[in-house]
Formats: C-alpha cells, structure tokens, sequence
C-alpha cells in the first residue's frame, strides 16, 4: 500500500468527488455493501430482489469487514471498479 | 520527529554481528558486565550478539532490528561506546581503541591479547540503501501534510491523475521518504511559510513546496530554486494570480544565474530552451505544481488561457555567463556578480530570429529591432516586455566588436522609436493599435527596463529568440531577480 503526502491546500477533502446519481437503473452494476450489522444481509436480499426486478444487469453483493471502522480502502477501490453505483446499508 | 527511545544510565554499546571491529570487541564487553559498569548493548543485525552469557551482570540487550535506537542516537559508526547520564548522553567513541575505552570506563587491562586499535564499520542506520527509507521513517512523523492512503489494487500514477494532482504528465509519487529526502535540499524549516499562493491565496509551507517538488521529478540540490521562484513569483509586482488567470499566453519563466547553474548541472547551451535537462524542466514545473495543486489553479478553472502555451508545463533555463559578451542579467537587475539568482518573467514562446548574413552589431542589432517590433502586435508600444535571447554565434559578433549590453541595448531601443502615425488605430489598414490622440509623436517600443537581454544556447546556429511578455506594470506583472536562498 502506498501512502503518499497530500500536495494540495487542503482546503477538500482527499477524497474523490461522488459521481453524479444515474437517471435510471437500467443496465447499471449495483454493488449491494453490508455494514455487517445483525439482520442488514435480510434487508439487502429483499433489496436486491427488487432491484433485480427493476432492470439491472446485476447485484454485487459486499461486506465490511466491521460495521466500527470505515470500509478498507481495498475494498473500496473493488467496489469502485465493479460496480456504477452502490448502495451502503444499515439494519439493527 | 520521532521521540528518541531511552536508554538506561551507565555505559550503553551498539554493535553489529557482521563487524569485524565488534566481533573483536565482544570480549571486552563481557569485561565490562563483570564488572557490572555495562547496562545495555544494542545489537542492529543479530539479537544472539554478542554473547554474554558468562558474564557477571546481565546487561538490558535490545535488537534494534528496526534500528530506530540506532538511528535516534545518531549511530555512525559500530561499535560506539555511550556513557548515558539523566537519559542524556554524556560520552561517546566509536571504534576500538584500548586507551579511550579505558579511560571512559576507568577499567583497565582491557582486552588484553587485543590489537591496540581498530576502526569500526558504518553503523546500519547510515547504510545508503536504507537512510532515505529510515529519514522518511523518523522524520515524517514531523511532516504535518495530510496523508493519503491509495489501495493495493490502485495504480498509484492512475491515482495521482484521478486526484487532479498532474499537470497532464506523470507525477513521482511524494512519499513520506522522498518528501523528508528532499527537504534535505534546504535550511529551511519545513513548515516555514515561504508564500501565499494564488488563486486561493494559500499559505504555502517549505514542506508543501517539497511535496510538489518531488512530483515534478526534482532534486533535493533543486529545492532552493522552487523556493525562491515561489517568492517572487508571490510577490504583488510579479502578480502570479493574475498571470494565470489571464486569457494570454504567458506563464512563468524561470532564468537563473550564478554559480548553482553547475552544482545543479542546468542547461545554458545547446537546446537550452527546450526538453532534455532534469533541472531545467523539473524546477520551472515545480513551481507550476504549486499553483495549480496549493494554489488551487487549474487551466478552465481560474487559469483562462485561450491558447496557452507549452511552457507552461514549466520554462526555466540558464544564462550562459561564461560564454556571454554581457553583464549576467541578474547583475543587469541589481544584484551583486556571482549571487546565485532567479529571474521570473511572465512570458512564452520562443519566437525565433534568424539572421545568417550579419557580421556587424549594426546590421545584427537591426534584425534583433525588426523581430522585437512585432512583440505582441507591431502597432502596441510600452505595454508588453520581452527577453531577448541571445545565441553564441550572434554573442560573438558583439563581442568582437566590443558592444556590451548597455550599448546593444541602448541602439535596439533607438530603433524601436516608433513613429506613432503608424500605431493608431486603423493604421495600415488594420483596427488593432493605440487611440488616435497619440498621432504626431515618437513612442519607444519598450518601457524603459521592459527589454531583458540574456546569452543562451548552443555554439552553431546563427538564431536568437524573443521571448514574448504579458501586459506590463501595474496591470499586470514585472519581471523580479531574487537571490537563491540555500
């Protein structure tokens, strides 16, 4: 992993800026990412259910190694990668 | 910094079990545990060594496999022999030598049967393959710059691009190591503040600068040209917000002269203006590296430029001085001959000149006016400078004929008085030029001190070059010489 020293002003966030939201769901690879709360795996079912209803060319389902901590930044980036949009749940 | 790891009071060894010199020694520290005056041995490679299992006393043995006690104490050399007093060190050598050790311990017959002498190795902690690693290690923690974290599976050049950190070139990575190596390039402090940068007006710190630096691909020998670039470049005259902010061409261009041009290996010759020489094309990026990253400049954003221009990826270059007919031009400018020095002009190009023919600074001096009066536009007087680049072989001819830069400079500007009937607007049939109220005068091309003179490039080709400016004076920017401060 590298680690390297932000050159900006730092006046944003290191962080990339979020993408626009997508008009529609048609066609879209959904990333489905459990925070891994006790129950959130039965909301996400019914979740991706209903968005396999709707039309999208696949769910890819994902979980947080710990619901305490911010998501690795591994996983992110193969989230990133795989999917156009993602969908971070909370069940309890 | 690190906070140093303590050690224990008494005497305190640091070896290594691949020296000879601490091999040898390993005898007499067990001399020193049986009388009980060793408290701790530091050993950087082998924690089996040295073997003090007959001893008297049990000294504290650390393997300082990280070698941050090592490197902390400031280890050049195993074995070193410390004496520790309140935590601080009191005593120190290095090496074997019978008569300091006994007269630091106060134990005598040491080592009998040893040799009386012999130097020790290089301590771990400075072996050259490590130390930028371990300054990166144990400085950084004194770095105060937000760290970024990319993933494993990110490339991290993609991740730089995707960041917006680039110029549209590849970026070095500003790791922790690279960044603590190349503040090793100034006296400053790395959170002194050395400008503040426009467009977003952002205090700029010596260590930001550093960061920018190693992005661009510079030296740490390279860092003290960034540095007084950037202030002068943030200086009000200089007006580097609204160089970038302009529609025009011009960027910074970054001259330098004085004695660093050899210790930096720059280029004054052959191509100088051009690609190919590692200062000459990192230093001037650096600086627009910081614009665009701490600046928050970016072309579209604040940056308006309709065309721009390439030397905005960064334009510096050296004067030939030795080579040169003239005064150094930051002597021209004020400062004392064989000061390390930075030019900045707000400027572009080159625009070429050819002049094949001439063999007298005459007819030289009227192809230089010729060229110099289409600066811009050939109807606009005073408002834009320009440098004058001056080739070897076209130097020569000045030489020969012992002009120096007063006079050549004071003949161009003869030339280019410009009768202002042929300036107004609609003039030769073209709208472009100054308001008819000033019909019926002479109006010099140039401000007084708007025309740079500079000796570059390389010994064939009988060219020189104009680099155009921006608007001039209060409007918008003049050309600062600084001194290059270490």
């Amino acid at each position: 992993m590298t680690t390297v020293l932000d050159p900006t002003g730092e006046r944003q966030v290191a962080e990339r800026s979020r993408l626009e939201r997508p008009a529609s769901l048609e066609g879209k690879v959904v990333g489905l990412l459990d925070i891994t709360k006790p129950r959130g795996d039965v909301f996400l079912d019914q979740l991706e259910q209903g968005l396999r209803r709707r039309g999208v060319a696949d769910v890819v389902r994902f979980s947080k190694p710990t619901y305490t901590k911010p998501a690795p930044v591994d996983l992110r980036h193969e989230i990133s990668t795989k999917c156009d949009l993602v969908i971070e749940a909370l069940a309890d | 910094m690190t906070p140093r790891p303590s050690l224990p009071d008494g005497f305190v060894a640091v070896v290594k079990q691949d020296c000879p010199t601490c091999r040898l020694v390993e005898p007499v520290l067990v001399q020193l545990a049986d009388a009980a005056e060793l408290v701790a041995v530091v050993s950087q490679d082998d924690p089996a060594f040295p073997d003090l299992s007959g001893a008297g006393s049990a000294p504290e043995c650390t393997f300082d496999d990280d070698l941050s006690i090592s490197y902390l104490w400031d280890i050049e050399t195993v074995p070193t022999l410390l004496r520790i007093e309140d935590g601080e060190e009191v005593e120190r050598i290095v090496g074997w030598d019978r008569e300091q050790w006994q007269d630091l311990t106060g134990l005598p017959d040491l080592g009998p049967g040893l040799p009386d002498w012999r130097p020790g190795c290089g301590s771990l902690s400075v072996d050259p393959l490590r130390a930028d690693e371990l300054a990166g290690r144990f400085s950084a923690s004194g770095l105060r710059s937000r760290r970024v974290e990319f993933a494993e599976l990110e490339d991290e050049f993609e991740a730089m691009y995707d960041r917006g950190w680039s110029d549209g070139l590849p970026l070095v990575p500003p790791t922790e190591a690279r960044v603590a190596r190349m503040l090793t390039g100034t006296t400053r402090a790395p959170d002194e503040v050395v400008a503040i940068v426009p467009p977003d007006l952002v205090e700029c710190t010596v260590e930001k600068v550093a960061v920018n630096a190693v992005m661009a691909g510079c030296l740490p020998e390279h860092l003290p040209v960034v540095l007084s670039a950037l202030e002068a470049a943030c200086t009000r005259e200089f007006n580097m917000h609204g160089l970038l902010a302009t529609t025009f061409f011009s960027g910074p261009v970054l001259i330098v002269n004085g004695p660093i041009r050899q210790r930096l290996g720059m280029n004054s010759g052959v191509n100088a203006l051009g690609q190919g020489n590692r200062a000459n094309s990192t230093i001037g990026r650096a600086l627009q590296l910081v614009v665009r990253n701490v600046g928050g400049g970016q072309p579209g954003g604040v940056d308006r430029a309709t065309l721009g221009s390439p030397g905005k990826l960064g334009f510096c270059f050296a004067e030939d001085e030795e080579g040169s007919p003239f005064t150094p031009l930051s002597v021209a400018r004020g400062l004392e001959p064989g000061v390390d020095a930075v030019t900045l002009f707000a400027g572009h190009g080159p625009t070429a000149i050819i002049d094949q023919k001439s063999r007298d600074p005459e007819s030289l001096t009227r192809s230089f006016a010729a060229v110099l009066r289409a600066n811009a536009h050939p109807k606009l007087p005073l408002k834009i400078d320009a440098v004058l680049v001056v080739s070897p072989e076209h130097g020569r001819i000045y030489r020969e004929a012992g002009w120096g830069r007063d006079q050549l400079v004071e003949r161009l500007d003869e030339l280019l008085l410009l009768d202002s009937d042929e300036l107004v607007h609609g003039a030769g049939g073209m709208a472009e030029g100054i308001p008819e109220a000033f019909a019926g005068m002479q109006l010099p091309k140039f401000r007084p001190g708007g025309l740079l003179v500079c000796h570059a490039g390389g010994g064939a080709g009988l060219f020189s070059a104009v680099l155009g400016g921006w608007v001039n004076g209060d409007e918008g920017s003049d050309p600062v010489t600084a001194p290059i401060r270490p």
